[in-house]
């Protein structure tokens, strides 16, 4: 037991005491998860404005005053003329455009039928198409408001009012992806790299030309990272609930559990690999590509699953990485309990018993 | 009077207040072997790169094949060749694809390449395993074949590091016998090494300690000078007192 | 009593295409000091990994400390201190965390030892808080031999240790052996340094996978057949082409500042420095030397390479 202590005691040095270890396993999380949160996220916020309001009356006032208090839009420029409009898009200082006719709120009155024309940047047609959705929703949010409860006076696209919510829901989806990502990064490769690192300095021979138990060196080689990446995980979580404000529906109990299964399905392919290379650099490899990529492409989180291919979509059955992503998205996201997620997880457990016990069985007591 | 290929004056490196190489001056004239040695950390490799054109002196002169280290490094490139037991050439390319890259590498001519490389490869006894890579060779080929490709552009000076340690006694008489044939030609040998048995051969040598070079003579006289049976006898007399380790 | 024992070992790699030991038998018998001789890739390595049990041999057995390589590797592993060719070390612990852990991984403590390696470690201790990664070869290669002392072993394998190591620290490293063996640890040690061979007992010429010759070093070198002469001349290079071309020479190598000359029969110092002379050869000298181990290895080979074609 003091062998196995001492063991472990040491591969925490070897972490601690490696930048590019620390640097993968702590600086990862932080990057990834600002990267995906705001860089990638197809959310937009703080968008500039420019106001053209012929009408000046009440109803325009309104949804003016409704932009202003969304913290989508930036308004602080009004123009008098529509070739101002144009200015400001070349100097790059605003991204759309809200016009209102000159008869606005008459026309809405009288006739029931009122325009607003929006004008969007359309050099990013990304942003300029959530731009135009959001305005739309906002005001079309007005017209509910000034309509008498069931009396539809206007067209409203449902078409767009899916989008905007669509558009809230995917920023938060990637979190559980993100999670699989790098528990997949960390445990499996550094675990790999860790013990190839072994072989490659000579010290394994040592290690293996001792009374210490071959299995001893997996235990004490895996124990250390289940803990490194558990305080991973609740690095993400912390991330997540106070950088990206994201609410954790479900159980956080049940949230551990299910990611240290997860982590230790990581960890025996991490053995896994280690057994198959003798370089850093073919373990690294081997994790980055055989791992990482697969858990980008089938889990599901950048691109969805059923719009795959089917061939893409049996593949994807195979991934832990999937199947973790689900457990996290359910119970994380839609606050469901252990009922909900029994399948995935007893997938998830007969993959690590299948995995822990080659990886076992294939750890060789000699060099060759 | 002898032509001096390289010469040193008083060359010196730093590293803020260390002296990886201190002041060390020496000639080394055409076609001489010159062994250039010294325990770890001695200063041996910062010296050698200086001379290679890889890095910039601190202080002091020198020129190589008659070009100046500070000014004509990419002359000095041109006129020189390198070979060293950990790399040189290229063990996933056949044995002819390694000789055609480093020739065009140093800018011969594709033609004279393939007259060249026929008689080496004859003189080698390798022609059976022209089309093997050259990872298959034993080691004592490799190295032969690394020296020959090192001096195939015809270099005015050849740096050798470490060449022969490691190989079975007699595929490393048939190394020395290629250097002592290329030295007879004329291309001045510079060996670099801590193998002193590998010292013995040349034909003066310069030991450095601490970054100074302490000893500079032939084998011979050295041994002579302090009463020693071996080269490294005499080197275990000089090092003992060495300040600093790697 | 032997300590270790190899009979009729066969190991191939890659599927039986490289033959890497070949029908190897020798004995180490207990507290003796035993060198393994040869250049690289001659077969030491896999030789030592059979006996430390990470290899299984193809045919052949052996035993290390009265215990089968194959069924008993468990009691090897807890009787044998071993330093494998590149010195095992964590380059990111310090010499004190380095020792302690292999202390604990050997099941014991630095202490319970201490007096086995206190001659060695001492040396070292004044950089006890300093990384591994960043010590001398020399400072290695003793926390290494610390480190795989650390059980107290009744055998001691060592895979070059000295190699890529410099003069100095080579001369010490060879008389902390020395000290071991006088407190009757059998110690095995692999070389490429023919010059290190007459400072073993006994020793195993390997070449190819094949052993040579195992006997004392004395006795390989009073087998040498032929009277061998150190010859120079001015010209080394010029001596040499020419020596070579001589009908009366039977080899001539160069070693060192001379060369190393054996003649046929009836021949001798006189016939070289007449011949050599006439040449056109200023300076020549030619002295009846004993040879030492590399030109026995030397010679060894050629009737080796002889005998095959």
């Amino acid at each position: 037991m003091k062998q196995l202590l001492v063991f472990i005691r040491k591969e925490f040095f070897h972490v601690f005491r490696d930048r590019r270890t620390l640097l993968i396993m702590f600086g990862l999380p932080v990057v990834q998860i600002v990267l995906f949160g705001f860089a990638l996220s197809s959310e937009v916020k703080n968008i500039d404005i420019i106001i053209y309001d012929n009408a000046k009356d009440v109803n325009s006032t309104q949804i003016i005053n409704k932009i202003k208090a969304s913290s989508y839009f930036i308004m602080d420029k009004e123009v008098t003329t529509y070739s101002d409009i144009e200015k400001e898009f070349k100097k790059g200082d605003a991204k759309c455009a809200l016009v209102f006719p000159a008869n606005f709120g008459s026309d809405l009155v009288a006739t029931g039928k009122a325009q607003v024309q929006i004008i969007a940047d359309g050099s990013d047609p990304n942003i300029a198409k959530t731009v135009v959705n959001y305005i739309t929703a906002i005001v079309s949010d007005y017209q509910q408001e000034i309509n008498p409860a069931g009396q539809m006076q206007y067209k409203i696209n449902p078409e767009m009012r899916m989008l905007y919510n669509e558009e809230q829901n995917g920023s938060l989806n990637f979190i559980p992806g993100v999670m699989a990502l790098i528990l997949m990064i960390v445990c499996t490769a550094l675990t790999s790299v860790s013990i190839v690192k072994e072989k490659e300095l000579g010290t394994m021979e040592v290690l293996l030309v001792s009374p210490f138990k071959p299995v001893l060196v997996l235990i004490s080689k895996a124990v250390p990272y289940l803990i490194l990446s558990l305080a991973n995980f609740t690095l993400i979580l912390f991330l997540s609930v106070y950088v990206l404000d994201v609410e954790i529906k479900g159980s956080i109990f049940l949230l551990f559990v299910e990611s240290t299964l997860f982590i230790i399905t990581c960890l025996s392919l991490g053995l896994l690999i280690s057994n198959a290379t003798n370089s850093q650099q073919a373990a690294l490899l081997l994790s980055l590509m055989g791992m990482m990529l697969p858990t980008l492409i089938f889990t599901g989180f950048l691109m969805p699953l059923e719009n795959m291919p089917v061939p893409f979509q049996v593949i994807s059955n195979i991934v832990p990485a999937r199947w973790y992503y689900l457990i996290i998205k359910s119970v994380m996201l839609k606050g469901l309990g252990f009922e909900f997620v029994w399948k995935e997880t007893l997938v998830l457990i007969s993959m690590t018993v299948v995995l822990l016990s080659i990886a076992l069985k294939k750890f060789k007591i000699r060099l060759q | 009077m002898e032509e001096k290929v390289i010469i040193c004056k008083e060359l010196t490196k730093s590293f803020g207040d260390f002296y990886a190489v201190n002041k060390i001056s020496f000639d080394v004239n055409k076609g001489e072997i010159f062994g250039f040695l010294g325990a770890n950390g001695a200063g041996k490799t910062t010296a050698m790169r200086m001379l290679c054109g890889l890095s910039f002196p601190t202080s002091g002169e020198a020129t190589v094949a008659g070009f100046n280290v500070y000014k004509q490094q990419d002359s000095i490139k041109k006129n020189i060749g390198y070979m060293s037991q950990k790399f040189s050439l290229y063990e996933n390319l056949t044995v002819l694809e390694n000789i055609s890259f480093f020739g065009g590498v140093y800018g011969v001519r594709k033609k004279e390449i393939k007259e060249r490389s026929e008689e080496l490869i004859q003189t080698l006894g390798l022609q059976n395993e022209t089309k093997k890579l050259v990872g298959e060779l034993p080691l004592g080929w490799k190295q032969k074949l690394a020296f020959s490709v090192a001096i195939f552009h015809k270099p005015k000076i050849v740096f050798l590091d470490e060449p022969t340690g490691g190989v079975d006694p007699l595929t490393r008489r048939q190394f020395w016998d290629m250097i002592y044939k290329a030295a007879d030609e004329g291309i001045t040998v510079f060996v670099t090494t801590h193998y002193m048995d590998e010292a013995e051969y040349c034909n003066r040598i310069s030991i450095m300690v601490d970054g100074r070079v302490e000893a500079l003579d032939s084998p011979g006289k050295l041994k002579e000078r302090f009463s020693a049976d071996s080269m490294d006898e005499v080197f275990y007399k000089l090092a003992r007192g060495a300040k600093r380790g790697e | 009593m032997n300590s270790v024992t190899l009979q009729n070992i066969k190991k191939t790699y890659d599927k039986g295409n490289v033959l890497a030991v070949d029908d190897v038998s020798f004995e180490v018998k207990e507290g003796e000091l035993f060198g393994l001789i040869g250049p690289d890739g001659a077969g030491k390595t896999s030789i030592f990994r059979i006996l430390t049990t990470l290899l299984l041999a193809d045919s052949g057995s052996a035993s290390v400390a009265g215990f089968d390589v194959v069924k008993d590797y468990r009691a090897i592993r807890n009787s044998v201190g071993y330093m494998p060719g590149k010195f095992s070390l964590y380059q990111d612990l310090t010499i004190r965390e380095n020792l302690q852990f292999f202390a604990t991984v050997f099941g014991t403590t630095v202490e319970a030892n201490y007096d086995l390696i206190k001659d060695i470690y001492e040396q070292i201790k004044p950089f006890n808080n300093r990384r591994a990664g960043k010590l001398s070869g020399g400072m290695k290669q003793k926390l290494a031999l610390c480190c795989a002392l650390i059980h107290k072993p009744n055998v001691l394998l060592l895979d070059e240790p000295t190699t890529g190591v410099d003069v100095v620290s080579r001369r010490e490293f060879w008389e902390m052996l020395k000290k071991l063996k006088m407190q009757g640890i059998t110690i095995l040690v692999s070389t490429p340094y023919m010059d290190e061979a007459s400072l073993c007992e006994r020793i195993a010429l390997i070449q190819n996978g094949k052993i040579m010759s195992v006997d004392t070093p004395d006795k390989i070198i009073g087998s040498y057949p032929v009277d061998l002469y150190a010859v120079k001349s001015e010209n080394i290079y010029k001596l040499l082409v020419d020596l070579r071309a001589y009908g009366e020479v039977a080899s001539c190598y160069a070693f060192g500042e001379f060369l190393h000359v054996t003649m046929k029969e009836g021949s001798g110092a006189e016939q070289i420095e007449k011949y050599a002379s006439g040449k056109g050869h200023q300076h020549v000298v030619a002295n009846k030397i004993e040879p030492g181990i590399e030109d026995s290895f030397i010679r060894l080979m050629s009737v080796r390479d002889a005998t095959k074609s």
